[in-house]
């Protein structure tokens, strides 16, 4: 969190007390300013005003806080430190950074009144600049660059609010980031360190129409429901059903540039797990450490609720802030329901007249808000970036008509629907693919072409065609048994069957299968689809059913995935299949 | 310490008194009333001027002339080694007749949060000797693994099951004695009965020595509730953190403890959620389930197994709902299986263990047990998906293939699943059981399982083949 200046601070008296919602009398503030309350200087914010009264939110425990202790105001709404340093960190809901938490506590458990700031203020950087002395820069033009890991070339910007001017002075060199590296002529200071109210999208120029897709190395994802460089995707389900598997394989896998992982009102467990396991992961872009590229906001469930309603607004600021040095960004938001009932337990304790099931009646507008700061940009300086937002989603009981499932589905334009279902049949991921559906992909489609295959829709669409078809046929069997339908229709239920199994499965646990390239996405639809095709054929031309069904090749469609040189595996197991059913007629 | 005689509301569990100094929130607070009686309680909210204080013992016996005072601090749990084998009330006073608690520290029972980047991630196998759980739903330690049960199943028989055997197999062939386990037992609202059940079990196994208990019964003021788990749970991040024990934490039932919430809720008059609970249920649930874990650099570790009875049998209510989305899993005592004589009678398909897959395999367990978990969960879901079509159409309308995962699936629920209560079975036999079992399929519908696996367990009958085609 931004160390918010002192000097024109108001002080006030704290009224009364209820958990996270503290009022207090005589404070002189605006909507949203940071406040400092209590003696122990917890740190909220500002979310009514009422007559003399204003109402706060406080980020942290209120224990043991009572009325006629003093409330502080900085004048300054919450606002995230932006600046190198940023990635490999792991932050709380309000930015600060854990380890530094932890150190400063000398506790293993989070105290209270402690605050850091959310980068390393002293640490220095090599800096390299971008500008000559002479050169007309305006806000947002990148000055200088800085190594920030090895993955990431940090881009120092004029900040957006900056009237721009004539660079007078420009020195590389190791700085600190408050220390001045670019000087223009109107007397204007920049450095490398940035502050940014979250609850404001940074300025661009323009948002465009996505055309990129976001590789995610899941078949399912990439094949039958791509995300695009600067979508939004909301992956809803019931506990169990795999949500935070799936989205720390996008946070592993997908190829974007950053990757901000917003552990939203979560397991304790699950975050040390990230924190534990990304290190040692390999970027499989680049191959360096995975963390080089990530940045970690962990609020847990236990932790103060209030901060878990600006964890997401930390997070989207960040991503937007690497969004403007030209990358691509994925931010996961896990989950955002918790972040809808942080909103609805805040906004029962001010007595607020509720909407659906409680939620405050702007819950929609805040999911569409929050949603609407992703894109794909063309940013002030001339480059483009992009940020994709993938929303998991807790409905209560897994009823997708809840609210915030709703409302988000009314926003995002892909839609992944785990399926309790499958998840017991241990089907992962357990992505309903009746249910599930993209947007995105006409958009995307002629990259696929393009960088891939040339049939990659056809295909595609013989794939949703066997799938649907068996959904209908499965109805029927349930009454019936297989046996009692037409031949062909069985043969098409064994092919849907491997389609299922070798190809919408996929085990997030298996060091190869874990993550898919699309060439051997496209590749295992086209073993099965010779298959397919073989098979019929030799139906037609008489061979009984049960013996098609039962060919000694077509199990080892199952291993496709787990086979790292998977070229040469497919081009035998095709023939074999071909030739296996050619010699039966 | 002021006195105020200056109570001018009292309302259900609550009670509003005019205070003319500063009250901090959670502070506690002793009313005495006419006929001598002390009870304790808590500020639930504080203002300038009023405050309402929530009483433990229920607010009967008070009237306007009863005094309060404010002891100036929050509610603390006086923390001691020799706190294990004491009997405690639902808040905290000993009622086994033993000498008096002296505490080492006393611990503010509204834990902070562990810092997510000073916990240790839980990857050390508990061996429970149940083999629903060991083979199939894995539990660790530092884990939080609730019991989804429902009124008439035998949850307390599993629990006790559990407490009963589980240990660490590896640190016990090490002769490795650096941890202790401890059990701490948390009873929220339960009969009597129910208690007395745990109580000489605790005592038949001598396990009581090793635990320490603290029981809220059914006739208990029910807001005495809300404070139970945290006292048990203080109590076990001592022991784990500060002593290095293993503690397992049970806490039964907490429906009960939920219940206890939406009273205050509604007493206060707040907005409800869904069916009545707090809006803030969710976060109130994980500041207890989220108190499970390790810690690094510390030996022990506090794991919990919470139970709760699902009102109507209905995983959608809002108890089983929110704590299935905070806890690592959840495992399901099943009616169906239980009316069948099954026992325990753990319905594997909706269990879940988030942590297992990190706890198992190679060096942890055994190398083939992940694959062979997922092989027996697919096949028995397929098997209890075919019992539905031999309702219609008979088994024999469906084929061989579809007769094999049938057979498959009543044998592993007598074979795996009903073991009986005091059976202790050790992970090798769980998942030789359980090759025994799959060995019943052809080798080809094993697609889960590594060929490697499959040569090495795969429990081939050539041998009654051969002889099959001789006749």
């Amino acid at each position: 969190m931004s160390q918010a200046t002192q000097q024109d601070a108001e002080t006030g008296v704290i009224e009364s007390v209820s958990g996270p919602v503290v009022t207090a009398r005589d404070l002189d503030a605006r909507m949203n300013d940071v406040v400092y309350v209590g003696d122990e200087g917890l740190m909220g914010e500002v979310i009514e005003i009422e007559g003399d009264i204003t109402t706060i939110q406080v980020y942290e425990e209120t224990s043991g806080v009572g009325p006629g202790e003093p409330v502080e105001n900085t004048g300054e709404p919450l606002s995230v430190d932006l600046g190198p340093g940023m990635l490999d960190a792991i932050y709380d809901g309000t930015q600060r950074p854990l380890d530094v938490l932890e150190e400063k506590m000398n506790s293993a458990f989070l105290d209270r009144g402690v605050d850091a700031p959310g980068i390393d203020l002293e640490k220095e950087w090599e800096f390299q600049p971008e500008v000559e002395e002479g050169d007309e820069v305006s806000a947002g033009d990148v000055v200088g660059i800085v190594e920030e890991t090895v993955t990431i070339d940090h881009k120092v910007m004029v900040p957006p609010d900056s009237e721009g001017g004539e660079v007078v002075s420009v020195e590389s060199g190791d700085y600190t980031v408050e220390d001045t590296v670019v000087e223009l002529d109107n007397g204007e200071e920049i450095t490398m360190h940035q502050e940014w109210p979250v609850r404001t999208p940074r300025p661009a120029v323009e948002k465009k129409t996505p055309t990129k897709p976001l590789i995610s190395g899941q078949r399912v994802l990439d094949g039958l429901f791509p995300i695009a460089k600067g979508g939004t995707a909301a992956i809803p389900g019931p506990f169990g059903s795999g949500k935070t598997v799936t989205q720390h394989q996008l946070a592993k896998w997908a190829d974007a540039d950053i990757v901000v992982y917003v552990g939203c009102g979560e397991r304790g467990n699950e975050m040390t797990e990230v924190i534990e396991d990304f290190p040692e992961l390999d970027d499989p872009k680049t191959g360096n450490p995975l963390m080089a590229r990530t940045c970690l906001i962990a609020n847990t469930s236990n932790m103060p609720v209030a901060a878990r309603e600006s964890c997401i607004y930390t997070g989207i600021t960040i991503a937007e802030f690497f969004r403007d040095m030209g990358y691509d960004v994925a931010l996961m938001a896990d989950s955002t329901s918790r972040w809808a009932e942080a909103m609805r337990e805040i906004s029962s304790r001010l007595e607020e007249m509720p909407g659906e099931e409680g939620y405050p009646a702007y819950l929609s507008a805040r999911l569409s808000q929050f949603y609407e700061r992703a894109g794909f940009f063309e940013n002030t300086n001339g480059t483009t970036g992009s940020v994709s937002v993938i929303g998991a989603v807790s409905p209560p009981g897994g009823d997708f008509s809840e609210p915030v499932t709703q409302n988000t589905l009314r926003i995002v334009k892909t839609f992944w629907a785990l399926d309790a279902d499958l998840a017991e049949r241990r089907h992962f991921p357990s992505i309903n693919w009746n249910e599930s559906y993209s947007l995105y992909r006409d958009q995307l489609d002629p990259w696929f072409e393009e960088n891939v295959t040339e049939d990659w829709s056809e295909i595609r669409q013989w794939a949703i065609d066997v799938l649907d078809e068996e959904s209908e046929l499965q109805e029927i069997v349930q009454l019936v048994g297989k046996d009692a339908l037409p031949e062909d229709q069985q043969l098409t239920l064994e092919i849907a069957r491997y389609l299922r199994e070798a190809y919408l499965q996929q085990n997030a646990f298996h060091p190869t299968d874990t993550f898919c390239p699309p060439e051997k996405t496209h590749l295992i639809l086209t073993t099965i689809k010779t298959y397919n095709d073989e098979a019929f054929e030799a139906l037609d031309a008489g061979v009984p059913v049960e013996d098609l069904v039962s060919l000694d090749s077509t199990p080892r469609i199952n291993r496709i995935g787990v086979q790292e040189d998977y070229e040469e595996f497919i081009e035998e197991l095709k023939e074999d299949i071909t030739e296996e059913l050619r010699g039966m007629y | 310490m002021k006195e105020y005689q200056t109570i001018n509301e009292i309302s259900g569990p609550l009670v509003y008194a005019e205070v003319d100094e500063p009250i901090g929130y959670d502070e506690i607070v002793e009313i005495e009333t006419e006929d001598g009686r002390t009870l304790r309680g808590q500020v639930l909210e504080s203002s300038d001027g009023l405050v309402a204080i929530q009483v433990f013992e229920g607010t009967s016996g008070i009237d306007r002339d009863a005094s309060v005072r404010f002891l100036g601090e929050t509610l603390k749990m006086p923390v001691t080694e020799d706190l294990l084998g004491r009997v405690m009330d639902g808040t905290g006073q000993p009622i086994d007749g033993g000498p008096e608690i002296v505490p080492e520290s006393r611990e503010d029972i509204i834990g902070a949060a562990i810092n997510p980047y000073s916990r240790e991630y839980p990857e050390e196998f508990i061996q429970t000797g149940v083999s629903a759980i060991d083979g199939m739903n894995t539990l660790v330690r530092g884990q939080k693994l609730p019991i989804f049960s429902a009124s008439g199943l035998p949850h307390n028989d599993l629990a006790l099951q559990i407490a009963r055997q589980a240990s660490v197999p590896e640190e016990e062939e090490e002769g490795d004695e650096g941890s202790e386990f401890a059990v701490i037992f948390g009873a929220m609202g339960i009969t009597q009965e129910e208690a007395n059940e745990f109580m000489d079990d605790f005592e038949r196994t001598g396990a009581l020595e090793r635990s320490v208990v603290f029981a809220n019964l059914a006739d208990d003021p029910a807001v005495e509730r809300t404070v139970t788990p945290r006292l048990a749970l203080t109590t076990a991040e001592y022991l784990a953190f500060e002593k290095d024990y293993h503690v397992l934490v049970i806490l039964t039932d907490m429906t009960n403890y939920c219940e206890a919430l939406r009273e205050i809720g509604a007493a206060r008059e707040e907005v409800p959620g869904r069916r009545g609970y707090p809006g803030y249920m969710y976060t109130d649930l994980a500041t207890l389930y989220e108190r499970a874990g390790r810690i690094q650099g510390r030996e022990g570790s506090v794991t919990q197994i919470p139970i709760l009875t699902m009102p109507g049998d209905d995983d959608t209510h809002p108890i089983p709902d929110l704590t299935g989305y905070i806890t690592e899993g959840q495992i399901y005592v099943d009616r169906d299986l239980n009316s069948q004589g099954v026992q325990p009678p753990v319905n594997v398909l909706p269990s879940l263990s988030r942590l297992m897959d990190d706890g198992i395999g190679e060096g942890l367990t055994r190398e083939d047990h992940g694959d062979v978990a997922n092989q027996m969960y697919a096949a028995y879901a397929e098997g209890e998906n075919l019992r539905d079509l031999v309702n219609i159409v008979g088994r024999e309308a469906l084929s061989d293939r579809d007769n094999k995962y049938l057979d498959f699936a009543d044998d592993f629920e007598t074979d795996f699943i009903d073991q009986g209560f005091d059976t202790n079975r050790e992970l090798e036999d769980t998942l030789d059981l359980g090759w025994d079992l799959l060995s019943q399929l052809p080798k080809e519908e094993l697609n889960r399982i590594d060929e490697e696996f499959i040569e090495t367990y795969y429990v081939d009958d050539e041998g009654e083949e051969v002889e099959a085609t001789a006749d």
